[in-house]
């Protein structure tokens, strides 16, 4: 399997994405914002970071960038797209998955790790994680705090598009245990198929135990295991 | 009766900060009167921020040289050899008087300056640090500079795309009307990539990459940074440089690609004195002249003189040195990343700095005047006379008292207290590197793909300096080498950031000179060369001067890393505590309980060992590839590195019998080591076991002992109670 890492002028965790692929055997290209053609990749990830400088709003200009059509069109035909923080926040205004990030709660940034309750094992971020689990993941953002209108979180919840709660470190998903203000806790969501998915924290930066976790690993194995799966009805 | 004439107006060279002798000087090379451009030049350049005139012939004393320097003091950043093709290029600077007179804004141009500095060398940036110094958060417009600073280093830190990885704040009157913004930035280079600023080669072109020039920052080296403040210096604000992350993110790539393609000959960034400074050191550097064309710098706005665009300090701007047949790949790789190119000058034999506006010669100067014919001063020297009061006054050991009530106290200080507040507002993860993160004593990356590791701390102690510069430098030298040597590092590399008042008083610059000669003594001891640093003078508002604020930034370096690097997290029940270094050190003036405790400031700092310093130093980085946990013992003594321990690890403590004084003094050259019994492997320095971790209290023994819930909630909330 060759994941594409998209990288728009302002992103940053482009090398550290290719990184943490490789260290789990999966074959990582960096591929530039202007490209219109993605043949020869079986999925994409769009890595965090300030694309555009994040001007205007965070996403509001990476949806136009060329890379975007092939993208869009590899969503439609089934195949993993992965938005992490500012991806996810790329994907949400490029209608690829509902909602909107907004700035957190507290109006400052946050760098720490949280933690993870794992919601649904339906997407490409989640094939290979058990629904319950508690995983323990960094989070960096400004805009981080999920919003959509009620009756769109009342169909995720339904459709179990809801992928991940911010929780305590016994699993306790809490008002208390939320960073940002996201509405029900949500830290990750995906599209009706699955294969369309995005979180704020940032699996890649928990992939090595010198770094502190290895929760990270499960959820970018998810790729090809939703990848395989697909291919592979049950 | 007549009316009084018209005051006669301030001659221009004054107004633009430059002194009558000074200006002869400028007659006197050029053998006319300069014309306004050039006026202008010569007045950025020779201002005290860029031409160090009051310092110079002071830093030469510090040691400069060890075998694994490649580029040392001068160039825009000091580089260090890794072994295996690697090099470590390390810069630090204050950003001091433009973020007190903006504060988002001034600190994250300081973060974008010191960056530029980095990737100029043809390393790629990977950490910055940020020490700072406020006036007390119990005052309102003191905790709006400290959230305007944060906020300012997270925005532009975290945009850019480098981690901050921490750095450290203290908090005194003296910095309330003249805060403390300094930004120390760390690259990573391959041998092969190093690039230097010469511009050699006649027919060379020079290529201005980047941002737009505009009126922003006019002026900023001479006017904010080499004066000092008074109740006007709100009107200074257009002198602040307003600062754009996106823009210096792209600058990054694609100067990072120009280096990988070979296409560039030389660099400089543009920062103090903008273009005047990039052209003029270029040009010297290389022993060549340069013609240069105002008409093609892309402006912001009509109308803009020769000297304004000279001189402005307008952000994310670079001058590369390019061969002409390499033009259209420049261009091509600075279009992939929408970065402006623009030819603005030509590399020319014989030394002249020629500037064109209009078609008109506007500047025609010798380029290496600008820097080498500098003024130099040795200005007058007084000791102070506040010293002997303040060192007889001084206590030898502390008033008995409950162990909880004093420890609280110092918890609840928010230079003592939980500092993720600020660290937890900044990106510290970034490129997979952080293996210790900020809240430990020094943060260490790991350099992917080898077994290196850098370790890197930022200290300062304004007040220790107040009351004995020279051993409150030698002091800090020490303390930063410890912080390094507990992550498993051997101090390495040191940079130096001089924060002092007005050096045209006497008493300012002995200060600065016994400061010179303490980090010298310790840098010497330690076998550790300073590799760069920056001189900040003039931090004086309405005549207050703040303390001798030196600021000590030491790169450690180990290789391999320590398997399991010491964490302040990973005490366990049952293992030991040992005290490692000198136990009898009554060592009270500028500690952390004179201040909280007493509101005292006085008595004489104890002097560094250069026997045991040193080897206590070389003895803690050994135990680091042993045991689970080092720690530092500093501010607020052996009661404070304790419950430090204690709180992070969520575990509690006892301490056997101990001196009640012994548990606030602040001797150097100390510190904590814990671990599983039997295992402290012999020492040539002095430890001894001091206590058990375990239960849920720190318990000290017959001096009370404190509940670690109680102990942890204080601890965490002095900041952030403040300033909600």
């Amino acid at each position: 399997m060759k994941v594409a890492v998209v990288v728009f002028p302002g992103t940053n965790c482009e090398y550290d994405v290719a990184h943490a692929l490789d260290l789990i055997g999966v074959d990582a290209e960096l591929v530039f914002h202007q490209e219109t053609n993605l043949s020869g990749f079986d999925a994409v990830v769009l890595p965090g970071g300030f694309a555009h400088g994040d001007y205007l709003r965070t996403g509001a200009i990476a949806r136009f960038s060329p890379i975007m059509g092939p993208v869009t069109a590899m969503a439609a035909a089934g195949a993993p797209v992965i938005g992490i923080c500012n991806g996810f926040q790329v994907l949400c205004e490029a209608g690829l998955l509902p909602g909107a990030l907004v700035a957190n709660r507290d109006l400052s940034f946050i760098c720490k790790p949280v933690h993870l309750q794992v919601e649904s094992a339906r997407s490409a971020l989640t094939a290979a994680v058990a629904p319950g689990a508690v995983l323990r993941i960094p989070l960096n953002s400004y805009e981080g705090n999920y919003v959509a209108a009620a009756e769109t979180v009342g169909a995720l919840e339904a459709n179990g598009q809801v992928l991940f709660r911010y929780c305590d470190d016994s699993g306790a998903v809490s008002e208390s245990a939320n960073p940002n203000g996201s509405m029900g806790n949500i830290a990750g969501i995906c599209n009706d198929a699955g294969n369309v998915a995005g979180l704020m924290p940032h699996p890649e930066r928990a992939v090595e135990a010198v770094l502190g976790s290895t929760d990270g690993i499960r959820l970018l194995q998810s790729i090809p295991t939703f990848a395989a799966l697909v291919a592979n009805p049950r | 009766m007549s009316q009084a004439p018209p005051a006669a107006a301030e001659p221009a060279h004054r107004q633009l900060g430059m002194t009558d002798d000074e200006y002869h000087s400028v007659v006197g090379i050029l053998g006319r009167e300069p014309r306004p451009a050039e006026l202008a030049m010569y007045s950025v350049m020779w201002s005290e921020h860029c031409s160090y005139k009051s310092s110079r012939m002071h830093l030469g004393r510090l040691p400069s040289s060890a075998p694994w320097v490649v580029v040392g003091p001068g160039e825009n950043a000091g580089v260090v050899d890794l072994g295996d093709g690697w090099l470590a290029a390390l810069r630090i600077e204050s950003h001091n008087h433009p973020s007190f007179v903006e504060p988002y804004q001034g600190a994250a141009t300081g973060v974008g300056g010191i960056l530029r500095d980095i990737f100029t060398m043809g390393a790629r940036p990977i950490a910055v640090w940020d020490p700072l110094r406020f006036g007390h958060l119990d005052d309102a417009p003191n905790r709006y500079l400290f959230g305007g600073v944060v906020s300012g280093i997270a925005g532009y830190g975290n945009a850019v795309g480098v981690p901050t990885l921490g750095g450290e704040v203290e908090f005194a009157d003296p910095y309330a009307a003249n805060p403390l913004v300094n930004v120390m930035a760390l690259g990573l280079l391959r041998r092969d990539q190093l690039v230097l600023s010469a511009a050699s080669g006649a027919g060379n072109i020079a290529v201005l990459l980047g941002a737009a020039t505009g009126r922003d920052g006019i002026g900023g080296a001479s006017i904010l940074a080499s004066a000092s403040f008074d109740e006007e210096s709100g009107s200074k604000r257009p002198s602040v440089q307003v600062g754009d992350p996106f823009e210096e993110k792209r600058l990054i790539e694609a100067c990072l690609e120009l280096y990988g393609r070979g296409l560039v000959v030389g660099i400089q960034d543009l920062g103090a004195a903008g273009i005047s400074c990039a052209t003029s050191e270029s040009a010297a550097n290389g022993g060549m002249g340069m013609d240069v064309d105002l008409d093609s710098v892309p402006v912001r706005e009509d109308g803009m003189t020769a000297g304004e665009i000279l001189m402005s300090e307008s952000q994310e701007r670079m001058l590369a040195i390019v061969e002409p047949e390499a033009l259209p790949e420049v261009v091509a790789v600075a279009a992939k990343w929408e970065v402006n190119a623009s030819v603005i000058g030509t590399v020319t034999e014989g030394g002249t700095l020629r500037v064109r506006q209009h078609g008109e010669l506007v500047a025609e100067l010798p380029a290496a005047s600008l820097s080498d014919d500098a003024p130099k001063y040795d200005r007058a020297v007084a000791r102070p006379g506040y010293l002997d009061e303040l060192w007889a006054a001084g206590i030898t050991e502390a008033a008995p008292g409950d162990a909880a009530e004093v420890l609280l106290a110092l918890l609840d200080d928010p230079a003592l207290g939980d500092r993720s507040w600020i660290y937890q507002q900044y990106d510290h993860q970034l490129f997979l590197n952080t293996v210790v993160e900020p809240g430990h004593d020094g943060s260490l990356l790991r350099i992917k793909g080898t077994d290196k590791a850098l370790a890197v701390s930022t200290d300062g102690d304004g007040r220790r300096c107040y009351l004995d510069p020279r051993r409150g430098a030698a002091r800090l030298v020490m303390e930063s080498a410890l912080n390094v040597a507990v992550t498993g590092t051997r101090p390495y590399a040191v940079v130096d950031n001089l924060n002092f008042g007005n050096p045209e008083k006497p008493e300012i610059m002995w200060q600065f000179i016994e400061t010179i000669a303490g980090m010298t003594e310790a840098c010497e001891q330690l076998g550790v060369p300073v590799i760069g640093g920056n001189v900040s003078f003039y931090n004086e508002t309405a005549g207050v001067d703040i303390y001798p604020s030196p600021v000590v930034g030491m790169l450690g370096f180990a290789d391999p890393m320590p398997p399991a690097p010491p964490r302040l997290d990973r005490a366990a029940s049952g293992m030991e505590i040992w005290l490692v270094g000198p136990r009898d050190v009554a060592d009270f003036a500028a500690s952390a309980y004179s201040r909280v405790v007493l509101g005292r400031l006085d008595g004489r700092p104890a002097p560094t060992d250069p026997e045991l310093g040193p080897a206590v130093i070389a003895t803690a980085t050994g135990l680091a590839h042993l045991l689970p946990v080092l720690h530092d013992i500093s501010s607020g003594g052996l009661g404070v590195a304790l419950a430090e321990i204690a709180i992070a690890s969520a575990i509690g403590l006892a301490i056997d019998d101990i001196g009640w004084s012994e548990l606030w003094s602040e001797g150097p050259h100390r510190f904590l080591a814990v671990a599983e019994p039997g295992t402290l492997p012999a020492l040539e320095v002095p430890a001894e076991r001091i206590g058990l971790i375990g239960g849920a209290s720190l318990d000290f023994g017959r001096h009370g002992a404190v509940d670690l819930t109680t102990a942890t909630r204080e601890w965490r909330a002095a900041i952030p109670r403040r300033m909600s």
